[in-house]
């Protein structure tokens, strides 16, 4: 057993260590060696700035009750950090939660004042978003109608890529991620019919949120062609 | 069996207790066997505009308590037969009827009646499920303002996810063609396209209904009102007929006119 390769590989990189982790071994006596590797080397790190630990199990799945394990005992290091968990393998629940996102949902109604429509993934709606009506989605948002109502798109940190599209665009609030954006008219013109086919964007240089005629933000390149499956028929 | 019609608006002061005396009203002078229901617990009034305020004996709340007869509570009409009306309580608060209560009253009146009118409260709580709990149409009256506009979208959104109501359908009231050519205004249009349900009829705003029912004579019953034509019209579409709108624009201009007849437009 002395030439064996060992369970637990430590590699040090410019960014931190990363831990390249069997993947065929029992999980006990993956935890063992990763508790002596660490201790043995202590004298490492035992000082100085904390070090970002990256661990790649492979193709071995790790439950999220054996995820806490493994960084409860990097953390039990003061200065060594969790820099995430990298595995191969998800579970189908998890792929599920994961490919939800991907979809693009569709719904063909009018989402009327008090009304909340939100969905996971790119919402596409037939229909109206009147005032007092609002619409989310975790992904971007197309509306073949009016969209007067509050408009949310995208989650903090992924505001690249998630447009806000509209046949009539008359919202009175727009969100993509953390970006917001209000619109000051008078209330008598959110009825009007002018401001057709536009499209609201991220504009992350500007740091805000930008309404253009939809032809005027294909020709800069928004959104970039992100693949998506098609909700079964 | 008959048919109860729920006129309801979310905001108070549109015209819900006006449109349901005078559509009452116009039912009744087609021949049809009608009753009016006051569900406005605490804010009676619908009897004050039919002008059977001093008629009324037991009232809706009396009846779902079992304190009289539904029959008993009913009040005629002095001018027709056939028009009933079932008061609200004025001393009450809404809680003290049940939707299922309300449901079993309206049951038995449509057995009794060719069309149940239900004068809905304002609001979107107990009083609105109480109204809507036995209906099987809805009247959304709306005014052209925008906060009239915004809440009658917010109930026609509560009354689509009641599967036992039609489609609500839309009475536009207190329409001012001057004010709306000014801008200072919502057009007919305007509202339709952001409500987009079916547009049962328009009222002009009309002096004659207010003294009308400052007189206990629903305005239906003045031929000569702009609005009682209308009043008739609706009553009309509700029987199944098709009844164009009236010409919007009925007061045209001197210079309008001189160029019509120019043949220009
Ligand atoms: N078409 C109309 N023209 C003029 N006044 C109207 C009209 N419709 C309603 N009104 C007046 O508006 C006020 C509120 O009407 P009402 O029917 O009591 O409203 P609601 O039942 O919705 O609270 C009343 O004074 C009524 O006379
Ligand atoms: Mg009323």
């Amino acid at each position: 057993m002395t030439s064996r390769q060992p369970l637990v590989m430590m590699k040090g990189r410019k960014d931190g260590l990363v831990l390249v982790m069997n993947e065929t071994c029992s999980y006990d006596a993956l935890l063992q060696e990763l508790k002596e590797k660490l201790s043995v080397n202590h004298q490492l790190y035992k000082e100085g700035p904390a070090i970002p630990v990256k661990i790649q199990t492979g193709n071995r799945y790790v439950s999220r009750l054996q995820r806490t394990e493994l960084m409860d005992i990097i953390r039990s290091y003061d200065h060594l950090e969790v820099d995430g968990i990298e595995s191969n393998v998800m579970t189908r629940e998890e792929f599920e939660a994961e490919k939800s996102r991907e979809r693009l949902v569709s719904f063909t109604r009018i989402v009327r004042s008090g009304q909340v429509l939100s969905v996971e993934g790119d919402l596409f709606l037939i229909g109206d978003v009147n005032p007092g009506g609002v619409v989310s989605a975790t992904g971007s948002i197309y509306i073949l109608g009016a969209l007067r109502g509050i408009a949310a798109a995208g989650e903090p940190g992924n505001e690249q890529n998630r447009v806000i599209a509209a046949s009539i665009m008359k919202p009175t609030q727009l969100k993509i991620g953390r970006l917001m954006s209000r619109t000051e008219e008078e209330p008598l013109d959110e009825m009007k019919n002018d401001h057709v086919m536009e499209c609201a964007y991220a504009d992350l240089v500007l740091g805000k949120i930008v309404i253009d005629r939809l032809n005027a933000v294909m020709k800069k390149n928004l959104p970039t062609g992100r693949s998506r499956t098609q909700p079964e028929a | 069996m008959g048919e109860a019609i729920v006129v309801t608006s979310g905001k108070g002061g549109v015209g819900k207790t006006t449109t349901s005396a005078n559509v009452g009203t116009v039912l009744a002078l087609q021949g049809k066997k009608v009753c009016l229901v006051d569900t406005d617990i605490g804010l009676r009034n619908l009897d004050v505009v039919m002008g059977l305020e001093n008629r009324i004996i037991y009232d809706l709340v009396d009846v779902a308590s079992g304190r009289c007869r539904l029959n008993q509570a009913l009040v005629k009409d002095k001018r027709f037969d056939s028009l009933s009306m079932l008061p609200a309580a004025q001393t009450t608060d809404k809680n003290a009827v049940a939707p299922d209560e309300m449901k079993e009253i309206i049951d038995e009146l449509k057995s009794d009646y060719d069309y149940v009118i239900i004068d809905c409260p304002a609001g979107i709580e107990r009083g609105f499920q109480n109204a809507v709990a036995g209906a099987d149409h809805a009247i959304v009256v709306t005014t052209p303002e925008i906060s009239s506009v915004r809440d009658a979208d917010r109930v026609i959104g509560l009354l689509e996810q009641q599967e036992h109501i039609t489609p609500p359908r839309l009475v536009i009231n207190r329409i001012r063609h001057n004010m709306v050519r000014e801008g200072g205004m919502l057009e007919v249009d305007e509202i339709m396209n952001i409500l987009a349900i079916d547009l049962l009829g328009i009222i002009v705003d009309d002096d004659v209904v207010i003294s009308s029912s400052n007189k206990g004579e629903p305005a239906a019953l003045n031929p000569s009102s702009k609005a009682a034509q209308a009043y008739r019209n609706i009553g009309r579409r509700i029987l199944g007929e098709t009844v164009p709108l009236m010409a919007v624009n009925e007061k045209v201009t001197f210079l309008q006119r001189v160029k019509s007849l120019l043949g220009m437009r």
